[in-house]
């Protein structure tokens, strides 16, 4: 069983803050459709297209009939342990500084052997489920797990080093003025966040749900106009060093597209918030955040950017603001690529139209503010990197893998 | 008025024997502006993006590019800003004749009613008492409306309730009898608008915007100090910057006192 964690003592002040270091990241092309896989937390290995052997790990041509037709696909993850082997000293100076890490062979349900790495409640010939996990340096590996959850299994040191729960961490959610700020203040309480920061812009302006939010326990406030680069920086100054996991929920959702527009207020208004207030937040955070991936079990871990799935494809109805938020995620992946040598992960969470005032005349699915707080909980406890939650955001990722014209054509009629 | 004069105007600025009052709210990001529903045009708020502080960017300099909404802060009104002055000439902030940015003010302190109530509402009947104890409004002149709001904390000066904000102002007869009866060139108030709270649900609505605009008259709000001024007496000097076209601009207001 997996020893509960402790809450982390304080920091001694006298102690160097030790440099995040990373495990190797190398990677061929081919083997990314793995890094793709453990992304969206999916477990996909190559399938040969002419002889369908299942192929780990990921290879050029096919070792059974040499075809080079080899696309990954999700495949069965149940698996049986063969042997174990504890690694007590590595040349590797991110595994010397860790506990000695038990990695195993494992018998894939789907047809390959593979090296995994074995969760400690995990033994020799214990059945499991495997999963492709983005590692400390971003680059995809394979876990074996308890085929049945076990008691703290996410306590695991391992596991923990691959995962960013909040757990014990200290969150700041950027905007607590919203339902999606409101909701994620909550599911972080619940998930077991030692402090959750939620920020208020212009707090002489009331704002619904404020008693509620007020009454959460673990809760403190913090002023915060995304709007207004002092105003983050001061924020950063004052409590950078100890927030583990920035959740931006600022939002300004205006319909409208390029034409029908009067004038660039709205639009701008939507830029500087979502798009320069990221960029705000990147500035102000970033460096400490990235200072700070090896800092003990509540070490720096995440940024959390809550996008519309139309980022990825425009909706003319928000047209506007579809394009705001393609910034958005093209400033994410930059972000994603400055924080990964810091061991901290980039979360997007795409989502369709939400339950919220300003998309009010939409007509369902559309997504509840608890049920978006509830898959970035889950995605920061898993580790993925890029989540799609609900119909409408599953379906546009459907449809944009297939085919992206289709796509763009039927969103605009 | 001979140069001598003047001259001796200058020095006595510079000695203390007239007193200039600051009437001017700092601009600030912090600082409450007007809040409209939000699928109305919003004022932006102040900010400030640093160009260089002595740094790579610039290593001997400090300097911000700052944006601002034309109504944000301590600022003024211009006739063109309410549809009642859109067709007047010499209606935007550009082409307002200078001679009008230097008057005398009238402050009428309702500081203690407003303290007691809101929603007060500066009448008529209360000018009118002014006039008895301080004599008669000259044409020409600022009216200010002292209501002390502008001590208040951001959220009690703001003072947003469901039902929109609640702060003090004049009521829809008296700005009318102000232009009308006194010819008065412009009113001023400590709150985030001339108008009060409330002012949508009058007849007509903003009655300050309304009448005073519609008549070639000005607006300035936002301002502080107005405790520190006598009753009559004072000059304002109120000059917006030269906008083309500008609805109005924030600005420095100062007040000249013997």
């Amino acid at each position: 069983m997996t020893a509960p964690l402790d809450r982390p003592k304080r920091k001694n002040p006298l102690a160097r803050t030790r440099l995040p270091l990373l495990p190797p990241a190398a990677r061929s092309r081919t083997a990314h459709g793995l890094t793709a896989a453990a992304a969206e937390g999916r477990f996909a290995l190559q399938v040969c297209a002419e002889c369908q052997a299942v192929l780990y790990p990921p290879r050029e041509a096919c070792p059974s009939c040499l075809s080079a037709r080899l696309p990954f696909k999700d495949v069965e993850a149940g698996g049986t342990v063969l042997t174990e082997t504890t690694v007590h000293i590595s040349p590797e100076p991110y595994f010397r500084e860790r506990p000695a890490s038990r990695i195993g062979l494992v018998k894939l349900d789907a047809g390959p052997t593979a090296v995994a790495h074995l969760h400690g409640d995990v033994g020799v010939k214990a059945r499991v489920r495997l999963e492709l996990k983005l590692d400390r340096s971003g680059a995809p590996v394979m876990v074996a797990l308890p085929q049945e959850d076990t008691p703290n299994m996410a306590d695991d040191p391992a596991l923990r080093e691959m995962t960013c729960d909040p757990k014990f961490r200290r969150v700041l959610i950027t905007d607590g003025r919203n339902a999606l700020g409101q909701a994620m203040a909550k599911a972080m309480v619940d998930a077991g966040a030692s402090l959750v920061f939620v920020g208020l812009d212009n707090t002489w302006k009331p704002f619904a749900g404020e008693d509620k939010l007020k009454a959460l326990k673990g809760v403190e406030f913090v002023p915060l106009d995304l709007t207004d680069s002092n105003s983050v920086t001061e924020l950063a100054l004052q409590i950078g060093a100890r927030v583990d996991i920035v959740i931006n929920t600022a939002e300004h959702v205006r319909a409208g597209g390029m034409v029908g527009g009067h004038g660039l207020n709205d639009a701008r208004d939507t830029m500087e918030l979502r798009y320069f207030g990221l960029m705000r937040l990147a500035q102000a955070f970033g460096p400490v955040l990235r200072m700070r991936g090896a800092d003990g079990v509540n070490s720096a871990a995440a940024f959390v950017n809550l996008l519309s799935v139309h980022a990825l494809a425009n909706w003319p109805a928000y047209g506007v603001f579809s394009a705001v938020e393609a910034a958005c995620l093209s400033a994410a992946q930059s972000l994603r690529a400055e924080l990964r040598g810091g061991g901290v992960k980039v979360v997007n969470a795409f989502a369709g139209p939400l339950e919220t005032e300003w998309y009010q005349t939409l007509p369902p699915p559309k997504v509840a503010p608890s049920a978006l707080a509830k898959a970035v909980v889950d995605a920061l406890r898993k580790g993925t990197e890029d989540v799609f939650v609900g119909d409408v955001a599953q379906d546009i990722r459907a449809r944009l893998a297939v085919n992206p014209k289709a796509l763009e054509r039927e969103l605009g009629e | 008025m001979s140069a001598a004069e003047l001259k001796s105007f200058a020095k006595a600025i510079a000695s203390g024997g007239i007193r200039v009052v600051d009437l001017t709210q700092t601009l600030s990001p912090e600082f409450p502006t007007i809040v409209l529903p939000p699928e109305l045009g919003q004022c932006a708020p102040f900010r400030l993006e640093e160009i260089s502080r002595y740094d790579s960017r610039g290593p001997a300099w400090y300097w911000n590019n700052f944006t601002v909404g034309e109504h944000t802060g301590t600022h003024f009104d211009a006739p063109i800003h309410w549809v009642s002055g859109k067709d007047l000439p010499n209606n935007s902030v550009d082409t307002i004749v200078p001679e009008n940015f230097i008057a005398p003010v009238c402050v009428i302190d309702c500081s203690a009613d407003s303290t007691a109530n809101p929603d007060f509402l500066l009448t008529v009947e209360r000018l009118e008492a002014w006039e008895k104890q301080h004599g008669r409004i000259e044409a020409g002149s600022w009216v200010f409306l002292r209501t002390d709001w502008s001590k208040r904390d951001y959220k009690a000066y703001a003072n947003l309730k469901e039902d929109g904000a609640h702060t003090p102002g004049p009521a829809a007869e008296a700005v009318k009898w102000l232009v009308e009866e006194r010819d008065v060139l412009g009113f001023g108030t400590e709150t985030i608008g001339t108008d009060a709270g409330q002012a949508h649900l009058f007849n007509p609505p903003f009655p300050a915007h309304f009448y005073m605009h519609g008549k070639g008259r000005y607006g300035l709000q936002c301002l502080t100090n107005l405790d520190k001024l006598p009753p009559k007496g004072a000059v304002v000097v109120a000059a917006p910057l030269k906008i083309k076209q500008g609805s109005g601009s924030p600005l420095r207001v100062l007040a000249l006192i013997a």
